[in-house]
């Protein structure tokens, strides 16, 4: 397929290996920072192939990972309401909240429906006027365009019954909480291509310098992968710290203008509570006044719930890179894909998920 | 749901003030929302993510990118 297969070149991906391994002369520890990236990464073995002490952490760019107990929870008191159809993207279904999941909720009998595209559910909301639509809007910066086109769409066609849980979070304000851990590993960042299409890079510029790590755009396929660890690599040898685009071919500098304008008009800046790591300040949208009527949140008032995390669960250490899946106990035995106990073993683009369909052991 | 995809352009239409097209991806086709891109022509490429056009594939800077590996390799077994 084109734009994909030649990135995928085997002799190209060797050359590439080889030249990492001549520039690395000391270890160094790299972040990617995006769940797609991680699942490449895994998949194709890319961080055993690389030299000895040039180590990948992954990072916690796994959307359905990180979004809070609490409102996984939220989703289901709402999608068990009667009049609702509820709706999301497929690998949100089976995240597990404190009791059930969405897809147990639809074998009782809810209307749990899974969406392509937000636009979806906004149709759903036009062909049921009877019924309150509801879509799960879970995501980076890089479904936010696509969430805020929804809701835009939904207040031009006028529909009272159409609202969206908000679960959005950003991604330079979690890489500035990990730069600021006490225990900070991460030398060099791998930035999430996609993101970066349409938020450009120049948010990254003052981390990169401030923190001075140098940081990546990076695409998704293993030469993307390999040319951005090479650049990183580069850089750090060099004693560089500067933002660069292995990504060139779809990202630009400022990203996409009419995307983040949408993002802007529908959505604010929020701090957010990310699953396993805690509250980071300005790392989260919620809608703006003008659209706080499309808020699933306040319109069924739910709240007051308690939400607790199954106790063997490391996520938030498997999020900020402090662990291996690996490292768990419930790793492959009690927690598998088909019986997840925690988020990151449930979407392809959680760490676990990524380690347990690669056949890594424990 | 972060994987965007490239997929071709192979068609355009506006539903009632919203700009939609058809992406083909190798085969398959989908309901593409190209309003965040409304100059992309049918015949490019985009990547989509979620059902939206998000960035248009640079086909010189995919080139380059390819030719620049390519090279790498050349210099690579020149020097042994
Ligand atoms: S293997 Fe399962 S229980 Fe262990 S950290 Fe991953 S998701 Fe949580």
């Amino acid at each position: 397929m084109r734009y994909l297969d030649e990135y995928r070149d085997p002799a190209l991906a060797r050359q590439l290996l080889d030249e990492i391994h001549t520039t690395a002369t000391r270890p160094w520890t790299l972040m990617e920072v995006c769940g797609g990236q991680t699942h490449t990464i895994v998949r194709q073995g890319i961080d055993n192939l690389l030299p000895a002490g040039l180590r990948m952490i992954h990072g916690p760019g796994c959307p359905v990972c990180v979004t809070p107990l609490e409102l996984i929870d939220k989703a289901l008191a709402i999608a068990a309401r009667p009049e609702v159809i509820f709706t999301s993207y497929g690998d949100m279904l089976r995240v597990p909240g404190t009791g059930t999941d969405l897809l147990a909720l639809r074998a009782r009998g809810s209307d749990v429906r899974v969406v392509y595209s937000p636009l979806d559910a906004v149709r759903l909301a036009e062909q049921h006027p009877d019924r309150q639509v509801v879509f799960f809007a879970v995501g980076f910066e890089t479904t936010a365009p696509a969430n805020a086109m929804a809701v835009l769409r939904a207040h031009q066609l006028g529909l009272p019954n159409f609202s969206i849980l908000v679960s959005h979070v950003l991604v330079p304000p979690a890489m500035t909480a990990l730069l600021d851990a006490p225990d900070r590993q991460v030398q060099g960042f791998l930035a999430a291509g996609h993101v970066c299409a349409v938020m450009g890079w120049t948010e990254y510029e003052p981390i990169a310098h401030r923190y001075q790590v140098p940081v990546v755009v990076t695409g998704f396929e293993p030469l993307d992968l390999l040319e951005g660890i090479l650049m990183a690599v580069r850089q750090l040898e060099a004693g560089h710290a500067r933002v660069e685009n292995q990504y060139a071919r779809a990202v630009h500098r400022d990203g996409n203008s009419r995307a983040r304008e949408a993002i802007r008009r529908v959505f604010r800046v929020r701090d957010r509570a990310w699953r396993g790591i805690g509250t980071i300040p300005d790392s989260g949208l919620a809608l703006t006044d003008e659209f706080a009527r499309y808020d699933a949140e306040t319109r069924f008032a739910v709240s007051g719930l308690t939400a607790r995390e199954h106790p063997a669960c490391i996520a938030g250490d498997i999020l900020t890179g402090a662990r291996e899946p690996t490292d768990c106990t419930a790793y492959g035995t009690a927690c598998t894909p088909r019986t997840p106990l925690g988020a990151p073993m449930v979407s392809t683009e959680g760490t676990c998920a990524a380690y347990h369909s690669a056949g890594r052991a424990s | 749901m972060c994987l965007g995809i490239p997929g071709r352009i192979v068609a355009t239409v506006d539903v009632a003030g919203l700009l939609m097209g058809t992406v083909d991806f190798d085969g398959l086709t989908r309901e593409v929302c190209l309003a965040y891109l409304p100059d992309a022509r049918v015949g490019e490429y985009v990547i989509v993510h979620v059902g939206f056009a998000i960035s248009m594939v640079d086909e010189a800077e995919a080139h380059r990118t390819l030719e620049m590996l390519r090279s790498m390799g050349t210099s690579l077994e020149a020097e042994l």
